[in-house]
């Protein structure tokens, strides 16, 4: 027996969606129409002179190889970012869930950082590694490495990813734990009985049940490396040194608020928008059809 | 509860201000904050002191590049301020933006302000100045850039410590030295691309760009790979590589090197001046930045940095009335010199830093005349009066992020100031279609 409750009402479902689709629409669509409409424009800075030029921003954004140098650095950044994250976090989310003792304090700490701004985070890791006053720095000088990330575009892409990374594993470690203790234990002891060991039981059970957390993580991550990253970049590097952590989002910002060019700057935020849905599109399809739910 | 107070608190006071008196507003958006933005208020507040009819309100909104874009969003919905302090790179960018902002000259003249351009320091004015010699925009704070010298490590490595090297060769001569008694820092500079491609070139007079460094045209072009650029670069580039040259960032981060006594050398803003005299706990100089002696004509004199105030379009007779009154306050040279003394922004008249001068100010502070006198070292030439190329921002960090890469070992300075100049004449021509 299936009890249901049905509103017959014709325009209440409408009326509660609506909030939710006014704000979609004011913050989303008409931006990202906007976007499209400049991005077929050259407008100098006070909008006083419009041309609409046609595929003219995006032809040159092809023609500019450190565009192009800007897709390999947001790949190279946003795969090691998503894929350390998650993994980090799986390890220390499988050990706080064997904690005995202490066990609040440990879950309590790891996910503190989540409460931290990214701009702030990157505060904290620039001052840390800062080149000639950061107190890391100092003991890494001290064992005779030469750290100097304001001019080693190397150094400067771990101190990035570091610090986003950072940032992000409170927010995956709070789901896999979640996902964690959802695991029946009743499966997990049936193996141990079956003279399982830990490392044998975690990839043949816990692994795969896991693996819709995993994959939810995989997508929000990717969105994570790709945009939310910003905060962390703009507060350590700016981009440099010579572009080397200038990830796409941060040209979009760059070239738009900073060097107004708006035309060039919707067009790399039609792109990246391109971008974006085609990932999405492409995870659903292939990557969530080896997911069990 | 308490936002209820708040906006009765917030109303009541709309309704005071609004009711008090029939003072004419003139909103000020600046970017200066600290030590700088206290004497800024200052400024304001004695102007508005010293009559009844206008009110001039500054207002901070966030960094050099925070505040244009501001500025340029709020003129988009038609409510600009009067005033705007913009950043020397972003000449260009207001210049073109015809219908947006309003001649000083003009502004003064239909106000029957007395306004002489002629008494403005030439290489200060002309900056802000079109080719027809109309004054566009107010120079506010300017500085330029200084060679600064830890004396008592000169001393440390058996060097004259009251005999600053005055060419490049005497600098890396100076600095292998330092190097050799053991300084892990020696040589660092602020501002990259601001002292070692716009200053180096007005220095030794040669040009940066072409059409009189795009003052005279947007069909300008890069001109920054010539023999003497290159050669000037890869010099750096082998300090850099022998350990005599320490690259600190983009901005003024050199400066804290120099004053914490970690570096021995530094190239960087006259306002820089402030900071050291504040936290060195040693013994220091400041003095004119070197040059290349094979270069004929060197040294000519620099360039100017820092923002001039644009007055915006689209305002009232009666407010563009008080914004000139309040220029012509701020060109007094007691204010003037009351300014320069206080901040380290060079004084903008001659006779501010006549009345400097004979204060006994610069015996008091040596060295905070220099920076005058480097500017004024010749008669500006088409090479050396300043510079605008359309979407600076973008093109000094083209220069810059090429620059880097020679620091780094990662190409030759031939290759980068290459690629530097193809790619900054990219930008200028795009700046160009958006503003032809």
């Amino acid at each position: 027996m299936e009890k249901r409750v049905v509103f017959r009402s014709a325009w209440l479902p409408y009326a509660l969606v609506a909030p939710q689709i006014v704000i979609t629409v004011l913050f989303f669509f008409w931006p990202a129409v906007q976007a499209i409409w400049y991005s077929f424009q050259v407008q100098d800075a006070f909008g006083l002179k419009t041309e609409f030029v046609g595929l003219r921003n995006f032809s040159e954004l092809f023609h500019d190889s450190h565009y192009l140098d800007s897709f390999r650095i947001t790949a190279f950044f946003s795969s090691i970012v998503a894929a350390a994250g998650i993994a980090i976090s799986l390890l220390l989310a499988t050990f706080a869930d064997r904690v005995v003792r202490g066990a609040l304090a440990y879950k309590t700490l790891l996910i503190w950082p989540y409460a931290v701004a990214p701009a702030i985070a990157g505060a904290l890791w620039a001052f840390l590694f800062a080149p000639s006053v950061g107190i890391l720095s100092y003991f890494l000088r001290k064992t005779g490495y030469h750290w100097d990330w304001v001019l080693n575009g190397d150094q400067a892409m771990f101190l990035v990813i570091v610090a986003a990374v950072w940032k992000q594993i409170s927010y995956n470690f709070l789901f896999f734990l979640a996902g964690l203790q959802s695991i029946p234990k009743s499966l997990i002891e049936a193996a141990a009985i079956d003279g399982a060991g830990p490392a044998r039981r975690f990839w043949t059970i816990v692994f795969p049940l896991l693996s819709p957390t995993t994959f939810f993580l995989l997508v929000v991550n990717i969105v994570y490396a790709f945009f939310d990253t910003f905060g962390v970049i703009d507060s350590i590097t700016q981009g440099g040194p010579a572009g080397a952590t200038q990830i796409l989002v941060y040209k979009v910002y760059y070239d738009g608020v900073k060097a107004a060019d708006l035309g060039g700057s919707s067009a790399q935020s039609v792109v990246l928008m391109a971008i974006v849905i085609a990932l999405t599109v492409v995870q659903f399809r292939f990557v969530e059809r080896k997911v069990n739910y | 509860m308490r936002f209820k107070h708040l906006t009765l608190v917030l109303a009541a006071a709309g309704l005071f201000s609004t009711g008090a008196h029939a003072q004419t507003e003139i909103q000020w958006w600046h970017s200066m904050t600290g030590a700088l933005g206290d004497k800024l208020n200052e400024l304001a507040t004695g102007f508005n002191n010293s009559q009844k009819d206008y009110k001039v309100v500054p207002v901070y909104k966030g960094t050099y590049p925070e505040s244009l874009t501001g500025a340029i969003a709020a003129f988009r919905a038609g409510n600009a301020p009067h005033i705007l302090q913009v950043f020397e790179v972003g000449t260009a960018t207001m210049m073109a933006a015809k219908g947006a902002i309003v001649p000083v000259a003009k502004v003064m003249n239909d106000a029957g302000e007395p306004f002489e351009p002629k008494s403005y320091l030439p290489s200060v004015a002309g900056y802000y100045t079109n080719t027809k010699g109309e004054m566009l925009s107010y120079p506010f704070n300017s500085s330029t850039v200084l060679f600064y010298v830890n004396k008592d490590m000169f001393k440390k490595a058996g060097l004259d410590p009251n005999k600053a090297p005055k060419t490049w060769k005497e600098v890396v001569a100076a600095a292998d030295k330092l190097k050799a008694s053991g300084q892990a820092c020696v040589y660092t500079t602020g501002w990259p691309s601001w002292m070692h491609i716009e200053n180096f070139s007005a220095w030794h007079n040669v040009p940066i760009g072409t059409r009189e460094n795009g003052m005279a045209g947007l069909d300008t072009v890069y001109t920054i790979n010539t023999p003497l650029h290159v050669k000037h670069i890869s010099m750096l580039g082998e300090m850099a590589k022998k350990g005599t040259f320490t690259y600190a960032g983009r901005t003024n981060q050199a400066e804290a090197k120099f004053y914490s006594g970690e570096c021995a050398m530094m190239s960087s803003s006259s306002g820089a001046q402030a900071n050291i005299r504040r936290n060195a706990k040693f013994e220091w100089s400041v003095n004119f930045i070197p040059y290349h002696d094979d270069v004929k004509g060197a040294p000519q004199n620099s360039i100017i940095g820092g923002a001039s105030l644009w007055v915006m379009g689209g305002k009232k007779p009666a407010e563009y009335k008080g914004v000139a009154k309040f220029f012509a306050y701020l060109s007094k040279p007691a204010v003037q010199m009351d300014w320069h003394t206080a901040t380290g922004y060079v004084p903008i008249t001659m006779q501010a830093y006549e009345v400097t001068r004979a204060s006994g100010f610069y015996d008091k502070n040596p060295g905070a005349d220099m920076a005058v006198k480097q500017l004024t070292n010749k008669a500006p030439t088409a090479n050396s009066k300043g510079l605008r190329f359309g979407n600076f921002v973008q093109g000094r960090e083209v220069i810059e992020e090429e620059m880097e890469a020679v620091f780094a070992g990662k190409k030759d300075a031939k290759t980068a100031l290459d690629d530097a100049n193809r790619r900054g004449n990219d930008i200028l021509r795009k700046f160009e279609a958006a503003n032809k």
